[in-house]
């Protein structure tokens, strides 16, 4: 028990794994034992996509106290809508609709950072109203368009071998990247450390501008591919295809050990409590709660899990 | 000693396989002022930590003026019993106004018109001690440099309200104060003994222990292993009681050879607040001492050649933080990880950190500057204030720095420390490197091959090796004064 006990405060990523795995045989046992593996089928589709944006507000998130990327579900429309109509159901356009896509997801992370660097906003006013930017222009662009996806692109991003969906193996790649960039790089590195103490970063001749400035291209980039992804798995974009995700990227990075504080980045954590939140959806499902009460139910329970996962970990 | 203030018996403390604290005695007499000294890690913070409450020692037994104290001791009950601390890390709420410091420890300051009482107690205690400190209790603590900081920090412990003065801790308190100041607390500490209270005195400057103290305990791992009159000692003989070589010393001594005076300029600068006057020029191998006052614009002209604004530097830069707190170190991080920050570029290979190079990086460091750790894989906190001190130094020397910016880097660093990196800055220079050296204490000064002494901002005067002098910095730190 106290090896299990030390093991935890060394991993606090492991929590967010027991708390899924919790979840899920709670709710195989309510349902008889049946659909244990296509209830985790299912959670890996759709985990997948907050993952993607998870890793890039871990990054935001990582950079120290008040950074935060609040654009991430107006820049996911933007990327879905944009793809969708440069594409237009035709294969041959597909390379071109996701450079378009994630070009135009480019510009929104380097508006975001002009906004904090230039204009000194803080990042949660500055990425929140630049998604309001970007969500008009998303609507002005896509209005009344419901264009489905190239054959391809939905193929990719519904398809599974022995039960597992391509997308989850080709982001758990993405996953495995980004760790290793952020424990083995310069780049890495300077997030920590502008995340512990930004002055101490400069006066450490680290490149704290250059950093900061990659790190919202990056979150916005990500959110661009979760767009695309999204619009292939779900037949086509919507102007609300990002509602669910402005709360979700903030709750997966917490529930996975990240430190809110900044400093300390946690991406497997990120992958448990992505399941962990599908699950506990899929779970109060299966009780037959209502809507309401499956609400105020996820409130509770992620609340509870901050407290207890991430309760020693914030005071410092 | 008949009366005395606190007395400790066997205290021991240990974190992990570190053993702190190995069986201390400590006796303070009422109206005694005791001179601590130890090198870096010696225990004397810890035991500190212990009298004040916030640690609890393994074994051991405490009394106040004779008396057992009935309940566990904890901050609270030291408080009560009327002792005080000035830790070097220091402890102020940057965020509240100097008055609103001085509430935090006076739960007496409350009801209506508390403000104004703190006010005027705060600042009636350092219009005492330190005459003429410039410092407003409106002011927020976040916005004073470290020195006027550590200014309030030390008049807030001497301040009375309901509880009484038993006995103040002063551990490194003049670290960031320049000689006027610590002078003027050197003469208060006198009074206040004077009044009954005793008072302990941490200090790496011997010359202050030994005229400010009455009677002087030596630390060394973890044991006092003398306690004597102050008279008895000298400089030499305290140093020996420490287990400091004193070949040392000899080493530390040696001239240098002066750089040659053809060497190429590699910073060119001018203060901010430096109109048409002169500038500041530093040439490859010299060792540059920045001097005067403390807050007088040194640190601020570090940090605009740091910046690279207004000023014209050759080569890449390090900065050595004073404040480390706030300036250097990256607590989350191990002992490794903080050395090896500035040279991260250059240990990349293959777009990669490389982990082998890394960690032999941090290893040499340790031997070379002697950082006293089990593991460089610890956290940076578990090392004592001198340690993370070093771990400053490794970080800058072990870089690909040839000009390097040192902002009053010695606060709580040992004699036999501050010895091995005068010897270590000394090679360096002769190597080519060039250093920048803002410095609160006058000695240091003298292994300068040019000063620059500031005032409001301003370079007043440049003073050459051979002509400097402790007199000629001092009057050239009040020089046009009515500015």
């Amino acid at each position: 028990m106290t090896g299990l006990r030390t093991h935890l405060a060394e991993k606090p990523w492991l929590w967010s794994f027991l708390a899924a795995a919790l979840v899920w045989g709670l709710a195989v046992a309510f349902a008889g034992g049946h659909g244990g593996g296509e209830i985790l089928t299912s959670a890996l589709a759709f985990g997948t996509f907050t993952v993607i944006v998870g890793l890039g507000q871990m990054m935001v998130i990582t950079t120290g106290p008040g950074n935060v990327d609040l654009s991430i579900p107006a820049t996911m429309t933007l990327s879905g809508v944009i793809a969708m109509k440069v594409m237009d159901t035709d294969s041959a356009h597909m390379l071109i609709g996701i450079l378009a896509a994630m070009g135009a997801s480019l510009v929104v992370g380097i508006v975001n950072y002009t906004l904090i660097r230039l204009l000194r906003i803080p990042p949660i006013i500055a990425t929140l109203s630049s998604s309001f930017l970007v969500l008009s222009t998303a609507i002005s662009y896509g209005r009344g368009l419901r264009i489905k996806p190239p054959p391809p692109l939905a193929e990719f991003a519904t398809v599974r071998m022995f039960g597992i969906p391509l997308a989850a193996i080709a982001i758990c790649l993405l996953s495995l990247a980004v760790a290793v960039i952020l424990k083995g790089t310069v780049y890495g590195r300077t997030v920590a450390a502008i995340g512990q103490n930004e002055r101490a970063a400069w006066l450490a001749g680290l490149n704290v501008r250059g950093t900061r400035f990659a790190t919202y291209v990056l979150s916005a980039l990500l959110a661009g591919l979760c767009g695309i992804l999204q619009s292939g798995f779900s037949g086509g974009a919507a102007l609300n295809m990002g509602d669910d995700f402005l709360l979700a990227s903030i709750a997966v990075v917490v529930i996975g050990g990240t430190s809110v504080a900044g400093g300390r980045g946690n991406v497997p954590g990120i992958w448990g409590a992505a399941l962990f939140m599908y699950l506990l959806v899929t779970m109060l499902n299966i009780f037959g709660a209502s809507p309401g009460v499956r609400l105020v139910m996820t409130g509770v329970i992620i609340i509870a899990v901050i407290t207890i996962a991430g309760g020693e970990r914030q005071t410092r | 000693m008949s009366a005395e203030a606190i007395r400790l018996d066997g205290v021991e403390k240990s974190f992990g396989a570190v053993r702190a604290l190995a069986g201390v005695d400590l006796v303070v007499g009422v109206g005694e002022c005791l001179g601590l000294v130890g090198h870096n890690g010696a225990g004397k913070s810890t035991l500190m930590h212990v009298l004040a409450g916030a640690l609890a020692p393994d074994t051991g037994r405490l009394t106040v003026g004779g008396i057992e104290p009935k309940t566990a001791w904890s901050s609270a009950s030291s408080q009560a019993a009327g002792i005080r601390c000035v830790f070097q890390e220091l402890s102020l709420c940057p965020n509240l106004s100097v008055a609103e410091n001085a509430r935090i420890v006076h739960g007496a300051l409350s009801g209506f018109g508390w403000k104004a009482r703190a006010r005027t107690l705060i600042r009636t205690k350092l219009d005492e001690i330190f005459p003429g400190h410039g410092i407003n209790p409106d002011d927020e603590v976040g916005d004073l440099p470290i020195g006027k900081r550590q200014m309030a920090e030390i008049a807030r412990a001497f301040t009375v309200t309901s509880a009484p003065l038993r006995l103040v801790i002063l551990d490194e308190p003049t670290s960031s104060l320049d000689a006027v100041t610590a002078e003027q607390l050197l003469a208060y500490i006198a009074k206040e003994t004077a009044r009954g209270t005793a008072i302990i005195l941490i200090s790496h400057l011997l010359g202050e222990i030994l005229s400010a103290s009455d009677r002087i305990v030596v630390m060394k791992d973890g044991k006092a292993v003398a306690a004597r009159p102050a008279k008895t000692f000298d400089r030499a003989s305290l140093m020996a009681a420490m287990g400091s070589d004193l070949n040392d010393v000899a080493v530390s001594e040696q001239l240098r050879p002066a750089p040659k005076p053809d060497a190429p300029v590699v910073v060119r600068a001018r203060p901010s607040g430096q109109g048409a006057g002169s500038e500041l020029i530093v040439h490859k191998g010299e060792i540059t001492g920045l001097a005067g006052l403390a807050g007088h614009g040194q640190t601020k002209t570090l940090l605009q050649i740091f910046a690279r604004q207004g000023a014209e530097v050759d080569g890449p830069m390090a900065f050595i933080a004073g404040d480390r707190q706030s300036d250097g170190i990256f607590d989350l991080w191990s002992i490794a990880q903080n050395v090896t920050v500035r040279s991260l570029r250059s240990l990349t290979r293959r777009g990669f950190v490389d982990p082998t190079a890394e960690a032999q990086l941090a290893r040499t460091w340790r031997d070379r500057i002697a950082i006293r750790t089990p593991s460089m894989d610890n956290n940076i906190l578990t090392l004592s204030g001198g340690n993370q001190q070093k771990t400053l130094f490794a970080r800058a020397l072990g870089s690909d720095a040839t000009v390097i910016l040192m902002d009053d880097p010695m606060r709580g660093v040992d004699v036999g420390t501050k010895l091995e990196v005068y010897a270590m800055i000394r090679a360096e220079a002769a190597a080519g490197r060039s250093f920048l050296w803002y410095t609160t204490e006058v000695d240091e000064l003298t292994h300068c091959d040019r000063v620059y002494v500031f005032r409001n901002g301003r370079i007043t005067e440049a003073i050459d090796a051979a002509d400097l002098s402790e007199q000629r910095v001092l009057q050239a730190s009040f020089a046009e004064s009515g500015t």
